[in-house]
């Protein structure tokens, strides 16, 4: 008698003879992902024209184990590359998936521009507060002080506040969970994703391989963390939200406003609107 | 909305020339960056872009710009960007994932003089090797060279039909004087102009494999939303499209890229013979430098030197075949670039031990002249 597996609900957006996956035991991007999942499954969106692109690292993983359009571009440009999927096809909808390295440090700057110009696209951030796939260097969001492979004694530099980042970019939807708070962070991209505009959920997630041991943080420390010292505030102004594992963690929805897409902007003054126009 | 196809005669640029050739090649999306001396096709391919129903947008670089433009591809456009040397090195890194992935798309390099910032105005050819292999790992390319704004014109029509039969990014290598050249250019009717497409998927979604070579060697292409639910990576991968980190599916992925290319040379090489037939001494040149060879080669022949000229329309793939059979037969081979010896080692290698190579070459900011040609093309045919 052969007993056949239980099916997972996910199963039919996932990848499953890719799986197992790379993520280490305690690592917090699995969650962060399922929540993606969950969000886009239960959304109502066709998912036959939903496209996941993600860049390089742990979290750009993703792409890979999502059966859906999939894209695992270059480190750092995968907002760029979803900038033309969107803008050829403006039906689709377009999520990426990928880390806080790849998308503040290399990608920096594509991340500033997607938001100034509103691309309709949803752009879910995986910060582990470290480089992990490369064994845990510092990045652009690696606490002041913070043990890494390249600041073995303390980084020296100091973090982006990531919705600051987004909103003074012009982000017209910015949300902050942990992988802790999976329904509110389900609920934040499912919203993302039937909205117009650029999106931004950054989503905190322990990484103990690469930053919690070395910064004695074991993987249950890293969620008590997450669930003692994070605070809701909803519509919280994005420069005064805290992201400090002793002073405290604001998390929740700060920004849901609406200006015009870089697609409605386009054609409305970049396209002849007349007959005479286009004569 | 306005044609996409300007049929008539015209006096404009190379690089407006270009524009107008990628929208008659059917062109929907252009992602790109201002950059001397290929700005013009951004700004022309600007404003006409949004008159046929296609998009533009200006990127925060060229990185973004490279990786914009192969997202839409992957999207289901026949997408373009066009820069020069500082642009060009910045899109490496994402002309690689095109490679690797078999995504469609044209990018043009409108030459100026480098290192670095270089001569912004002057024009060069001197990122010929780049062209090859400036993008890191093993590959094969598809690079051509106009000489004139005519050409631009066609060739690009023509590098979007590579792109889209052989499925790569397919390089426009043009120089910063062609670019600026204000000539005649006549743009046939629509009607005349012959485009391909993509190979495109058919049967079952379930079983298809987005990496599985076709009857040439191509693989049919789902686009995002097609429903076929494709995994497309920069990393090493299997004929599904799923990473796989072993020598083994090295080699097959590698072979998948390079063979396409390797086995259609014969489809993919245009070159443009001048007085070859009886020829002594042959030049070997592309773009800009062709011009003052096709000078040189009628003045030689006023001196009664038998000279000819060999113009790489196709500069990469390098047609080995052609230089060969002409080192075979000829006293010596000439290659004119405004670089010092790029495509020159190609021709060295290619005629190596059957017929001298020279080169007459120049690192960019001027063109070279028939008179500088003529020189050497009496050394080597012994005059003097």
């Amino acid at each position: 008698m052969t007993i056949s597996p239980s099916k997972h609900p996910l199963d039919p957006i996932l990848r499953t003879e890719r799986i197992p996956h790379i993520w280490c035991p305690g690592c917090g991007i699995g969650t962060a992902f399922s929540s993606c999942l969950i969000a886009l499954q239960s959304s109502g969106i066709d998912l036959d024209k939903t496209a996941v692109v993600s860049g390089i690292g742990c979290s750009g993983r993703g792409a890979g184990y999502v059966k859906l359009d999939s894209y695992h571009t270059t480190h750092g440009r995968a907002i760029p590359f979803a900038t033309g999927m969107k803008l050829a096809n403006p039906d689709l909808n377009v999520i990426v998936f990928s880390g806080d390295g790849d998308l503040f440090a290399i990608g920096g700057n594509h991340f500033l521009h997607a938001a100034r110009r509103n691309m309709d696209l949803t752009v879910i951030c995986v910060n582990n507060f470290n480089y992990g796939m490369t064994g845990g260097q510092a990045a652009a969001t690696t606490p002041n002080l913070a043990k890494t492979t390249t600041t073995t004694r303390g980084n020296p530099e100091s973090p982006f506040n990531l919705p600051l980042l987004a909103y003074a970019s012009g982000a017209t939807y910015i949300a902050r969970w942990t992988m802790l708070h999976t329904r509110d962070l389900t609920q934040s991209i499912s919203e993302a994703i039937q909205r117009r505009g650029f999106s931004f959920i950054e989503v905190l997630a322990p990484c103990p391989t690469g930053y919690g041991r070395r910064n004695k943080q074991k993987p249950i420390e890293a969620l008590k963390i997450f669930q003692e010292r994070s605070v809701v505030k909803n519509g919280a102004n994005p420069g005064e939200v805290l992201l400090d594992f002793k002073l405290g963690i604001t998390l929740g929805k700060f920004i849901d406003s609406e200006r015009p897409t870089f697609t409605e902007s386009y054609d409305k003054i970049c396209r002849p609107q007349t007959a005479a126009d286009s004569a | 909305m306005k044609p996409a196809v300007l049929t008539g005669e015209h006096f404009i640029t190379g690089d407006v020339a270009c524009a107008e050739g990628a929208l008659a090649a059917g062109c929907s999306f252009f992602a790109g960056y201002p950059i001397t001396p290929a700005t013009e096709i951004a700004e022309h391919i600007a404003g006409r872009l949004p008159e046929v129903g296609g998009v533009f947008i200006q990127m925060e670089d060229e990185i973004a710009a490279m990786a914009a433009v192969l997202g839409a591809s992957c999207a289901g456009a026949k997408s373009m960007t066009a820069t020069s040397g500082p642009g060009f090195s910045l899109m490496m890194e994402n002309l690689g994932l095109g490679l690797v992935t078999q995504t469609p798309c044209v990018v043009v390099n409108v030459q100026r003089a480098g290192p670095s910032t270089g001569l912004p105005t002057l024009g060069a050819q001197s990122d010929m090797m780049q062209a090859r292999w400036g993008s890191h790992g093993h590959y094969e390319i598809i690079a051509l060279a106009p000489s004139s704004p005519q050409e631009m014109f066609f060739l690009t029509i023509a590098a979007f039909n590579l792109s889209e039969t052989y499925r790569l990014p397919v390089l426009i290598m043009a120089d910063e004087v062609t670019g600026h050249l204000s000539e005649r250019v006549v743009i046939p009717d629509a009607s005349k102009i012959k485009l391909q497409s993509r190979p495109r998927p058919k049967g079952r979604k379930d079983r298809f494999k987005p990496f599985q070579p076709g009857m040439n060697g191509v693989a049919p292409m789902a686009h995002a939303g097609d429903g076929y639910r494709v995994h497309v990576t920069g990393l090493t991968h299997d004929e599904r499209g799923y990473p796989s980190m072993t020598a083994e599916a090295h080699v097959e992925m590698i072979s998948r890229i390079t063979d396409k290319i390797r086995r259609n040379l014969d489809r993919i090489i245009m070159l443009e013979e001048y007085r070859l037939d009886d020829a002594d001494v042959a030049l070997i040149s592309y773009g800009i430098s062709a011009r003052s060879s096709l000078a040189a080669v009628d003045e030689a022949r006023c001196k009664g030197i038998k000279a000819g000229l060999l113009r790489l329309v196709t500069v990469w793939p390098f047609p080995e075949e052609q230089i060969r059979r002409l080192a075979s037969r000829l006293k010596g081979l000439i290659t004119v670039e405004l670089n010092l010896g790029q495509i020159h080692l190609e021709v060295e290698r290619c005629s190596a031990g059957t017929a001298p190579a020279y080169l007459v070459g120049h690192p960019g900011g001027t063109v070279i002249t028939p008179g500088d040609i003529l020189r050497k093309i009496e050394e080597a045919a012994g005059v003097k």
